[in-house]
C-alpha cells in the first residue's frame, strides 16, 4: 500500500511557525538602508509598538514548509483525478518561461511603450485562444473562472443596456446541474436566476428550456460538456431557442479540455464563454489559485469589453483604453500576466500539429476509467462519456451504508487524490472522476484496481471505508466543530 | 423511522406548528433534522417582521448544505428561540421542543386546516 | 504530443477495453457539422523546448525590465526586496500542483500555511480575523464595498479619489452591474480627504497611505462612518503597517489590500494577492475561503479545514455572498513565507528603510527643482509637482535608466504637472543622488 508522503501519522504534528520563533532570529539577510536616519515618530506621527510576527531562522523557515509540503498532495505527489478541475501535468518550462526576468520584473504601470514582448505574449495567447474556440474576441483581463464568467454577464447587461432592453431582460436561466458560480455569478450582476432541469438522459429539458424563455431573459448559462460528462447533442438548436427569444447564451468553458482542437464553442452557438486556463491550458492550480479566467465572445459584445483591450494597430499591438461603450476595469492592470506567460509556452508547445491530442487522449482516458470501473461503479449515464466520467456508488450507500466519500477518504490510503464528489448535485453518491490526458494507462489501471479493491472492501469490511484514511498525519477531521468553535488564527499566549 | 407526533401540523417543505389560542410555535421536522445532519447555524427573522404562508423566515446550515425554512401560516413574529444562536444543536437533539424557531401571532387559525396531519406527512417522508 | 505519454500500444488497449474502434469514434455525440478535423486549426507551428525557450527569451528581452533600470514606479505595486525562500517553497511541486484542499486529510500542508497567513495579516491591519486570501487589492476592495451594501441595506457606497484609480474604476464597473451608486470624495491640500459629502453611504473607503502616499486621518474616517452609521473600510499598504498604528487600532470594520509587496514578483500586475480582514461579527458576511482549526472527529490531534463553507457559491449558489472560488492561494503562499522570513524585526526594518529613503528622495528631488505638492505626512510614496510636462520628464530619465515614477495627468485633471514617486527599501543613497542630477539636468 503506498503512503502519500514521508511524513506519515507516528510522527508528531507539525508545529505552528509561531511555536517556533525565538526573539531575535531573522529568516533572511535584510537590505539595509546607507540614507540618513529620521525620526519616525516626526514624519509619521503616530509608530505602532507591537507587531507580533514570528522570529525564525532561515533553515528552520526552509524546513518548515518542506515539511508542510510532505503532508501536502499535489498532481506531482500523485494521481489527482479531481473532476471539473483538470489536474493535468503543469509543464516545467512554463515554470521557466514565466520566470524570465524580462516577464517576472515588469511594473504594470510603466510605460506600454517598454513591454512590446508582454503584448506579444498577450495577442499571442488571444490570437490562439480565438482559434481554438471560435470566438471573435478573446479579453485575458479576468482573474479567475468565476471573474471570467461574471465579466461575460456584465457584456450581456450592457449589451442589453444598450438597446434600451436592460431593465426588461433580468432573468438569467441556469441548468440544475451546473457549478455554483453560474448562479452566484449571475446574482452578482444583478441578475435573478431562474433553474432550468436536466431530463433522464443528461441533457438540457427543452421543453422546460422552451417554456421559461420571453423577452424578460438576458441569458442562458450552459455548461458543455455538462457537468455530467456529457456533450449536449442538441446544442445548435438551444442557442437557436435562445436567440430566437433575443436571448444570449454563455459557455461555462470549465470542460473546455474536451474540445481543445476537435471542436470549437464558437461555432455551437454561443455567444461567448469563459476559459480557465488553469484548467484547460495547464497553468499551475497552487492550491486553489491563481487562477486565469480568458473569456470569448462574438462581434456584437466587442464594444463593451473591459479596458485595456489589447490589440493590433498599424502592425503594433496596442493596450487600447479609449473604449466609449466599455464596461470599464474588472482587475487592476493586464489580467494574470504570469499566468499568460505559462498558457502561451503550452500553447507553443502543442501547436497546430497537436493540439486536438488534448482533447482526444482526456476522452480516451476518461472512457477508459468509465469502461474499467462499470461493474463496480456504474455510470449515471450510458452514454460514451467526454473527459471525465460520472459514477455513482449509490448501491453500497443502500447495501453496506458506505458512502461515496468514505470510498474517497480510503483512495487516499491508496495513494491517489480522490475525484469530486456528491457534484453534480442531480446524481446521487456521485464520483466526477477527471483523469486528463498527461495520465498513463499504467497509472489508470493502478487507480481503477484500487477502487475496485475499495468497492470489494466496502462489501466486506465498511468499517475499513468509514474509518479512512489511516494513512495520513489526520485521521478524518471534525468540521461541525470547526464551524462552532471557530477558530480562524492563532492568538499569543498571554 | 423518524419520530412524527400526532398532536402537530406539518408542512411538505418539513416545518411542524403547534397551536395555543392564536399563537402557534414553529419547527423544522426530526426527518429534517436527521436528513440536515449536525445543524452548525439558524439564521432566525427579527421580532415584529410579518410572514405570509409559504415565506422564507431563515435558514438552516449544517457544515455542508444549507436549507430555506418557511412559514406554514401567516402572521407576526412575536418570539424567536434566541438560544440556539449559541446552541443550534438543539435543532437536531430536541426539534419539537427546547430547538422549536419560533412563534407567532396567527392572522387566520383555520389556515391549520391547509396543513397535514402526522398521517400526512409521514406519507411525504415515506 | 508533448506531454501525452500514450504509446500506440495503450491505444489499442484502451480502446480494445472501451470497446470502440478509433478515439474519433468516442466523439461521436458530437454532431459532425461542429467537428473539426485534428491539425486544422489555424494555430502557429509546435515548438521543441529548447526553440520554445529560445522563442520565450527573445520576446522578454523586447521588454524594459526592472532589473535594466532604477526602479521609482509604484502606484500600488513595489519593487520589494523577496528572499531566495520564497521562490524555494513556493516552486514545489507538492504546493504549485495542488488544487483547492477539498480532501483535508491530504492538504495539511496547505491548510495550516494559510491559517498562519490568515493568523500574520489580521496582526499586520490590526484586524480580528482575515479569509484565505482575494484576487487582488482592487477585486478585494470591491467585495468589501458589496458586503458593506448588503449588511447595511443601502445601495451608495462611498470612496475618496485619493483611493488608486484603477481600484475605483474596478468599484465602478462592479458597483454598475448591481445597481449600487459611487459617491466620489475629494482630497484636500494636505493630501487627505475630506470626508463630508458621504452621508446615507454603505461605507466609507479610504487608503491608507493613499494614492498620493499621505497618510489618511483614520480616526476622522471613524467618527464620520459612526456618525452615519457606515462601515468603515480602508485598503491598507500591509509594508506600511508595520509601522503605522494599523487600521484595526482605529476600528476598522473592514480592512483589504493588495500583499504583492509580501514576496510576490510584480509580473505586469498579476498574479497578485488580493488581502481581506474584518471584524469578527462580520465574518459570516465575507467572500472567499476561510481556514480554521479543528480537531480529529474521532481523536485528538489537531487539523485544519475550510469551514464556514456555507457562505460560498457551490452550496448557497446565487444567495452566495460573493460568486469567488479560485483565490491566490499560492501568492497567498509567498506572502507567509515573505512575512515569516523578515519576521517581527525584519516588517520593520524594511518599512524604516522605505521611510528613510522616501525622506532623503524628497530632500534631494526638491533641491533638484521640483515641489512637494502636498503638505501632509507620507511613508513611502510622495507626488512631485514639476515645471515642465511630467511624461516629457518621464521619457527623458528613462532613458537615463531611471523609472522615474507615475504622471498623474491621466488620472487626474488637476495633477497633470504632477509625478507619483515611490521609494522602497531597495534604493540607495546613490541612486537616490543619481535620480536627484538627472532630474536637474532634464529640468535645466
Amino acid at each position: 500500500m503506498n503512503t502519500l508522503s514521508f511524513r506519515t501519522k507516528q510522527m508528531p504534528e507539525p508545529k505552528l511557525i509561531f511555536d517556533r520563533s525565538s526573539a531575535g532570529r531573522v529568516g533572511c539577510n535584510l537590505p539595509k538602508a546607507d540614507t540618513p536616519e529620521v525620526d519616525l515618530a516626526a514624519v509619521l506621527g503616530e509608530v505602532r509598538e507591537e507587531l507580533n510576527l514570528p522570529e525564525v531562522g532561515e533553515l528552520e523557515l526552509l524546513r518548515h514548509f518542506t515539511n508542510l509540503s510532505h503532508i501536502n498532495f499535489g498532481i506531482e505527489t500523485g494521481f489527482y483525478p479531481l473532476g471539473s478541475c483538470t489536474m493535468k501535468y503543469n509543464p516545467k518550462i512554463n515554470e521557466k518561461t514565466a520566470g524570465l526576468p524580462g516577464f517576472a520584473n515588469l511594473h504594470p504601470m510603466q510605460p506600454v511603450e517598454t513591454i512590446p514582448g508582454a503584448l506579444d505574449v498577450l495577442i499571442g495567447v488571444q490570437d490562439m485562444l480565438c482559434a481554438i474556440t471560435g470566438f471573435d474576441e478573446i479579453t485575458l483581463q479576468p482573474l479567475a473562472g468565476a471573474h471570467g464568467e461574471m465579466t461575460c454577464l456584465m457584456l450581456i447587461k450592457a449589451y442589453y443596456e444598450a438597446r434600451g432592453e436592460g431593465q426588461k431582460r433580468h432573468i438569467v436561466l441556469v441548468p440544475d446541474s451546473a457549478h455554483g458560480t453560474n448562479p452566484a455569478s449571475a446574482a452578482r450582476c444583478g441578475y435573478d436566476v431562474r433553474p432550468i432541469p436536466t431530463n433522464a438522459e443528461g441533457n438540457t429539458d427543452l421543453e422546460a428550456l422552451e417554456k421559461a424563455l420571453d423577452d424578460s431573459v438576458a441569458a442562458l448559462m450552459l455548461t458543455n460538456p455538462s457537468t455530467l460528462g456529457l456533450f449536449e447533442p442538441n446544442i445548435e438548436k438551444i442557442c437557436a431557442m435562445v436567440h430566437a427569444a433575443g436571448g444570449q447564451v454563455f459557455c461555462d468553458g470549465a470542460n473546455m479540455n474536451a474540445m481543445v482542437g476537435t471542436t470549437r464553442p464558437g461555432d455551437h452557438g454561443f455567444d461567448c464563454m469563459h476559459l480557465n486556463l488553469h484548467k484547460t491550458f495547464s497553468t499551475p492550480h497552487g492550491g486553489g489559485g491563481p487562477g486565469c479566467g480568458a473569456i470569448g465572445l462574438m462581434k456584437h459584445l466587442e464594444p463593451y469589453l473591459p479596458v485595456p483591450v489589447i490589440r493590433r494597430s498599424e502592425m503594433k499591438v496596442i493596450a487600447d483604453y479609449d473604449r466609449p461603450k466599455t464596461i470599464g476595469r474588472v482587475s487592476a492592470f493586464y489580467g494574470q500576466f504570469l499566468m499568460e506567460v505559462r498558457a502561451y509556452t503550452y500553447l507553443r508547445a502543442y501547436g497546430k500539429e497537436k493540439m486536438a491530442d488534448i482533447s482526444r487522449y482526456a476522452v480516451l482516458n476518461a472512457n477508459y476509467v468509465r469502461a474499467r470501473l462499470k461493474d463496480v461503479l456504474p455510470p449515471a449515464h450510458d452514454r460514451p462519456c467526454m473527459h471525465e466520467c460520472i459514477l455513482t456508488a449509490e448501491k453500497y450507500k443502500k447495501e453496506n451504508g458506505v458512502r461515496a466519500l468514505d470510498i474517497s477518504k480510503r483512495l487516499i490510503d491508496y495513494g491517489f487524490h480522490p475525484p469530486t464528489n456528491y457534484f453534480p448535485l442531480i446524481v446521487p453518491e456521485c464520483f466526477m472522476i477527471e483523469p486528463t490526458e498527461t495520465e498513463t494507462k499504467e497509472t489508470l489501471d493502478e487507480f481503477c484496481d484500487a477502487l475496485i479493491q475499495i468497492c470489494h472492501e466496502a462489501v466486506e469490511n465498511p468499517d475499513l471505508l468509514h474509518d479512512a484514511p489511516s494513512t495520513q498525519i489526520v485521521g478524518r477531521l471534525d468540521e461541525t466543530a470547526a464551524v462552532k468553535n471557530l477558530d480562524v488564527r492563532w492568538w499569543p499566549k498571554s | 423511522m423518524s419520530n412524527i407526533p400526532t398532536d402537530l401540523k406539518y408542512a411538505k417543505s418539513h416545518e411542524w406548528v403547534s397551536l395555543d389560542g392564536d399563537v402557534a410555535t414553529i419547527g423544522i421536522t426530526d426527518f429534517a433534522q436527521s436528513e440536515l445532519g449536525d445543524v452548525v447555524y439558524v439564521e432566525l427573522p427579527e421580532v415584529g417582521r410579518t410572514l405570509q404562508a409559504g415565506e422564507t423566515f431563515g435558514s438552516v446550515e449544517s457544515v455542508k448544505t444549507v436549507s430555506d425554512v418557511y412559514a406554514p401560516i401567516a402572521g407576526e413574529v412575536i418570539e424567536v428561540n434566541g438560544s440556539l444562536g449559541a446552541q443550534s444543536e438543539l435543532v437536531n437533539s430536541d426539534p419539537y421542543g427546547k430547538g422549536f424557531m419560533l412563534k407567532i401571532r396567527v392572522s387566520d387559525a383555520s389556515a391549520l386546516g391547509g396543513l397535514l396531519d402526522a398521517e400526512g406527512y409521514q406519507a411525504v417522508v415515506g | 504530443m508533448p506531454y501525452i505519454p500514450h504509446t500506440d500500444s495503450d491505444r489499442r488497449e484502451m480502446l480494445a477495453t472501451i470497446g470502440a474502434q478509433s478515439i474519433d469514434e468516442l466523439f461521436r455525440e458530437i454532431p459532425e457539422k461542429l467537428r473539426v478535423a485534428p491539425g486544422s486549426l489555424d494555430l502557429p507551428p509546435a515548438l521543441d523546448e529548447p526553440r520554445l525557450m529560445a522563442h520565450l527569451w527573445e520576446l522578454s528581452k523586447k521588454n524594459v525590465n526592472l532589473a535594466d533600470v532604477t526602479c521609482f514606479l509604484g502606484a500600488g505595486v513595489y519593487d520589494r526586496y523577496i528572499p531566495a525562500t520564497v521562490g524555494a517553497v513556493i516552486s514545489r511541486g507538492e504546493f504549485l500542483t495542488s488544487y483547492t484542499p477539498y480532501q483535508p486529510e491530504a492538504s495539511q500542508g496547505y491548510l495550516q500555511a494559510i491559517y498562519e497567513f490568515q493568523t500574520m495579516i489580521s496582526e499586520i491591519y490590526g484586524m480580528d480575523l482575515s479569509n484565505a486570501s482575494m484576487y487582488d487589492g482592487a477585486t478585494s476592495m470591491a467585495e468589501a464595498a458589496i458586503m458593506a451594501t448588503g449588511i447595511k441595506h443601502r445601495d451608495k457606497v462611498a470612496v475618496s479619489e485619493a483611493v488608486h484609480p484603477h481600484y475605483r474604476q474596478v468599484l465602478d464597473t462592479y458597483c454598475w452591474s448591481m445597481g449600487i451608486e459611487v459617491i466620489t470624495l475629494p482630497a484636500v491640500a494636505t493630501g487627505v480627504t475630506d470626508l463630508s459629502a458621504a452621508a446615507d453611504a454603505a461605507c466609507i473607503i479610504l487608503q491608507y497611505p493613499n494614492f498620493f502616499g499621505t497618510i489618511e486621518d483614520l480616526a476622522a474616517q471613524r467618527a464620520a462612518c459612526d456618525s452615519s452609521e457606515a462601515l468603515m473600510i480602508v485598503v491598507a499598504d500591509p509594508v506600511a503597517c508595520a509601522l503605522l498604528k494599523p487600521p484595526g487600532a482605529f476600528g476598522a470594520d473592514i480592512v483589504v489590500g493588495e500583499g504583492q509587496s509580501l514576496g510576490v514578483a510584480m509580473g505586469l500586475g498579476g498574479p497578485m494577492v488580493g488581502l481581506f480582514t474584518c471584524k469578527k461579527s462580520l465574518i459570516r458576511q465575507i467572500p472567499g475561503r476561510i481556514v480554521g482549526k479543528t480537531k480529529e472527529a474521532h481523536g485528538e490531534k489537531p487539523g485544519y479545514v475550510m469551514t464556514l463553507r456555507t457562505r460560498e457559491q457551490d452550496i448557497r449558489r446565487e444567495k452566495a455572498t460573493s460568486n469567488i472560488c479560485t483565490n491566490e492561494a499560492l501568492m497567498a503562499l509567498a506572502a507567509t513565507v515573505h512575512m515569516i522570513a523578515l519576521g517581527k524585526n525584519g516588517m520593520r526594518e524594511v518599512a524604516t528603510a522605505s521611510v528613510r529613503n522616501t525622506q532623503y528622495a524628497i530632500q534631494q528631488l526638491t533641491a533638484a527643482g521640483a515641489k512637494l505638492h502636498y503638505s501632509g505626512r507620507v511613508f513611502g510614496e510622495f507626488v512631485l509637482e514639476l515645471p515642465k510636462d511630467p511624461t516629457v520628464v518621464r521619457d527623458a530619465l528613462l532613458e537615463k535608466g531611471i523609472l522615474c515614477g507615475l504622471p498623474l495627468g491621466s488620472y487626474y485633471d488637476e495633477l497633470k504637472n504632477c509625478l507619483l514617486v515611490a521609494v522602497t527599501e531597495l534604493r540607495t543613497k546613490d541612486q537616490i543622488e543619481t535620480y536627484a542630477s538627472a532630474l536637474k539636468e532634464v529640468l535645466a
